[in-house]
């Protein structure tokens, strides 16, 4: 097994390999210490064929390829703020009051490619692709003309969870049936009951 | 040449079939249900509640602490706390399921209700043959079809009955160990003080034993269990 | 329809007859469907469909705490549930940093080719049986998968749903009667390997069946991700238990089989050489085991919180690459669990074998490739 470049090296090889292609690390804090590399939609596909012909990489087999859903976030945090306050006496004060506010950060859906290497044995190397948002950009190119053994999971993923892989060959779904309406492995999905069921098949 | 490859095989086949007459390894069907295999112990099906005792109401171990309704995988257990309490084996005081169903067509014999439990009160049968021509009631058992004797465990589960028996017994050692080092001190406190307070141990006793009995198990419409 | 309609639906020549094979056929092991498009027998396009078996199990893993996926782990390849619990428990030991006695080392890998054998043996029967050795070889390979079967239920309780493997360990100790169970066992095990080689693999209708049928190119076996005897058939040298070393697997000396067709007679033969170099395994496996404990003792299996993170831990089942992705986010259940399953993408390429082959190849190349659909349609 020869051993791997380190998170931050793959990012370099990548950007130094595929201009203008833009990778972040994704650190993973579990005692696995699988990091990944987050790159962005329009290089994804000239990164991974980089990758899968790189002399020192060869990551030639993509194990696993998957949906992960993010939901939409809300934090609230604590803030002091000024304001002017009518005191009772009718006097303008300004004290400190506390404040929450929200702010709305918007979910994605992600798509993680696990990579190895058949050829030099070694690996994983962890992919991600994020598509804008949750709603109505769901799109991610496709990586099955890179690897064939992404074709049935791409097409899982969408299944799913509704993640559009731009240039895959043959995107429809797998695992449910073709009338079916709603992504079931999305964390919001809410299953019919049963008797709503019943006349679905028919 | 051709047709050896052919012939080879054939008399393989011709070696198992008279070989079956000799060698106990090649003949191993047995005419069922005439005949039957031996379980092994560890053997498992579907769980039971284990009672103490003669009384399966009375003797029931489970304290109604509901660890297997939660951890059921296929959440098929369904317990209702009872509003009272009746002592346990040390005699402490403890709750008991005023219902505890178990769906047995949903149950998976996964064992994880069993591993869970720390009261040692639900394990696993071995019996199999459990069709029932009633498919939404008969296979929903409730206390009374779940409730076995100690006795049946043991005959069951032998090895492991005799470890939970002897854990049982050191606990009740303990327990007892401890209640008469607290009645001694507390005898020792009483000569000190001279004026002997009567002890409020016994009224714990009398709330028990009913409850159990009065509510007959019912079978009720539904049974899927709230998570 | 009756039989004169039937006979209408017969293709001339030149014509495309499109059949639907399966869900309910015999010989797609389960409920699996291809479309075929054929012209005359010739095979000019291939669908694989499935989902009939779908039940979302990585939903319903996601909705329970990190202990009840295991039970259900087992019912994804129904024939090896000893392995799909160690992929999972594996996974799980990389996500909370779990780590494993050596006793249980030892016990999983025994269990585990106590598997691999019978999944082989079992999957050769089959095969057979779907090229018209009808009921003999299928019978004599479940003789012997009964015996190791009769070994789970001794030693987990159940036959083929065992859920015996828990992070940090296994769920009951094995008795020295057990061990010496299978040391008896497989001392008889190579006897039978010999008698079902030499029940078949000569036999000319085999041959003439099977050599060249279903030929799977060695680059496009890697780029598609066949894994498992699959991929070793077509020459690829890629065994995880060589590769990750998981477990153990460091410590025996094996060997892995390789082929040089890609056929459906080398992969044939890969589970019949790879039988063999289980019991190798298995010797020196019951020859090393040591006393000890079988489970970490720190490790809580009833309401596991890892930190947050993730983890993708694989194993070599007996069917190719066994992985689980596990996102955490540090609540009792897995916020992400995914199964990759080596035989749905096993079947990727399942096209490619069967393109401009006869109908009745098309079957034999299905069952070369060795799937369960409890595992394809998860």
């Amino acid at each position: 097994m020869s051993p791997l470049p380190a998170v931050e090296e793959l990012k370099a090889l990548i950007e130094a390999g595929v201009t203008g292609a833009a990778v972040a690390v994704v650190p993973n804090s579990s005692p696995s210490g699988q990091h990944s590399l987050l790159l962005d939609r329009e290089h994804a596909r000239a990164v991974a064929e980089f990758l899968r012909d790189h002399a020192e990489l060869r990551l030639d087999y993509c194990s696993l390829v998957t949906g992960v859903d993010w939901l939409d976030r809300e934090t609230t945090e604590k803030i002091k703020v000024k304001k002017v306050v009518e005191g009772p006496d009718g006097s303008q004060q300004e004290t400190e009051v506390e404040e929450t506010r929200k702010t709305k950060t918007p979910g994605y859906l992600e798509a993680v490619y696990h990579l190895f290497s058949m050829e030099k044995k070694h690996g994983p190397v962890i992919l991600r692709l994020r598509t804008a948002n949750r709603a109505d950009d769901g799109h991610v190119p496709s990586l099955t003309p890179v690897w064939r053994s992404a074709e049935f999971q791409e097409r899982e993923a969408f299944d799913l969870y509704g993640i559009v892989f731009d240039g895959h060959p043959d995107l429809r779904r797998i695992l449910m049936w073709d009338g079916f309406v709603d992504y079931p492995m999305r964390k919001d999905y809410v299953p019919p009951a049963d008797d709503a069921l019943a006349g679905v098949h028919a | 040449m051709l047709g050896e490859g052919i012939i080879q095989g054939l008399l393989e086949t011709a070696r198992n079939f008279f070989g079956s007459y000799v060698e106990k390894d090649r003949l191993v069907t047995v005419q069922y249900p005439e005949q039957r295999h031996p379980l092994p112990e560890a053997s498992r099906n579907f769980p039971f509640l284990l009672y103490d005792g003669s009384e399966p109401e009375a003797g029931l171990r489970c304290v109604a602490c509901q660890i297997c309704e939660k951890e059921c995988p296929p959440r098929c257990i369904h317990i209702e706390k009872s509003k009272d309490k009746k002592p346990d084996f040390v005699g402490k005081q403890q709750f008991y399921p005023a219902v505890f169903n178990i769906d047995v067509s949903v149950c998976m014999s996964c064992q994880i209700c069993v591993e869970v439990c720390p009261f040692d009160a639900i394990r696993m049968d071995k019996v199999f043959e459990l069709s029932t021509s009633n498919r939404f009631g008969g296979l929903l058992w409730t206390k009374r079809e779940l409730a076995k004797s100690n006795e049946y465990y043991q005959k069951i589960h032998p090895t492991e009955a005799a470890e939970c028996d002897d854990r049982r017994e050191k606990e009740l050692a303990e327990a007892q160990a401890k209640a008469a080092a607290a009645a001694t001190a507390k005898a020792a406190q009483a000569a000190a003080a001279t004026a002997g307070a009567g002890t409020s141990a016994a009224s714990a006793n009398g709330a028990s034993g009913n409850g159990a009995g009065a509510k007959p198990a019912e079978v009720p419409a539904k049974t899927t269990v709230t998570p | 329809m009756s039989v004169d309609e039937m006979v209408t639906l017969e293709a001339g020549p030149g014509e495309i007859m499109e059949v639907s094979m399966g869900p309910h056929h015999p010989s797609t092991h389960g409920v699996f469907r291809m479309d075929v498009r054929l012209e005359g027998e010739r095979v000019v396009r291939l669908k694989p469909v499935f989902g009939y078996l779908h039940r979302n199990h990585e939903k319903i893993a996601e909705h329970g705490a990190y202990l009840s996926a295991i039970p259900y782990t087992d019912r994804l390849d129904y024939l090896c549930s000893m392995t799909n619990n160690w992929g999972y428990v594996l996974a799980v030991e990389k996500l909370a940093g779990i780590p494993v006695p050596e006793r249980a080392e030892y016990i999983r890998v025994i269990v585990a080719e106590l598997t691999r054998f019978q999944n082989h043996a079992g999957l050769v029967g089959f095969l057979l049986q779907d090229m018209g050795a009808s009921g003999t070889p299928l019978m004599y390979a479940f003789r012997e998968r009964e015996k190791i079967l009769d070994l789970f239920e001794s030693l987990s309780g159940a036959r083929m749903m065992c859920n015996y493997m828990r992070f940090g360990g296994v769920r009951v100790d094995c008795s020295a009667e057990w061990l010496e169970e299978v040391r008896q066992l497989i001392g008889r095990l190579p006897r039978f390997v010999d008698e079902f080689e030499a029940l078949l693999r000569a036999n000319e209708i085999l041959m003439a069946r099977t050599q060249g049928v279903g030929v799977l190119p060695r680059e496009l076996a890697i780029n598609a991700g066949v894994t498992g005897p699959m991929l070793r058939a077509s020459g690829v040298n890629y065994d995880i238990r060589k590769v990750d070393k998981y477990g153990v697997y460091d410590r025996f000396e094996f060997q892995v089989p390789l082929g040089d067709h890609g056929d459906v007679y080398d992969r044939y033969m890969m589970r019949i050489l790879e039988m063999r170099e289980s019991v190798k395994i298995l010797e020196q496996a019951l020859r090393d085991i040591s006393d000890g404990p079988i489970m970490d003792p720190k490790t809580r299996l009833r309401g596991l919180r890892p930190k947050a993170g993730e983890a993708y831990g694989r194993i070599e089942s007996p069917k190719g690459e066994l992985g689980f992705f596990l996102v955490s986010d540090g609540t009792m259940n897995p916020y992400r669990y995914r199964v990759r399953p080596p035989s749905m993408i096993n079947l990727t390429i399942l096209e490619d074998m069967c393109l401009g082959q006869n109908v009745a190849d098309v079957v034999i190349t299905l069952g070369s490739v060795d799937i369960v659909l409890g595992e394809v349609d998860r």
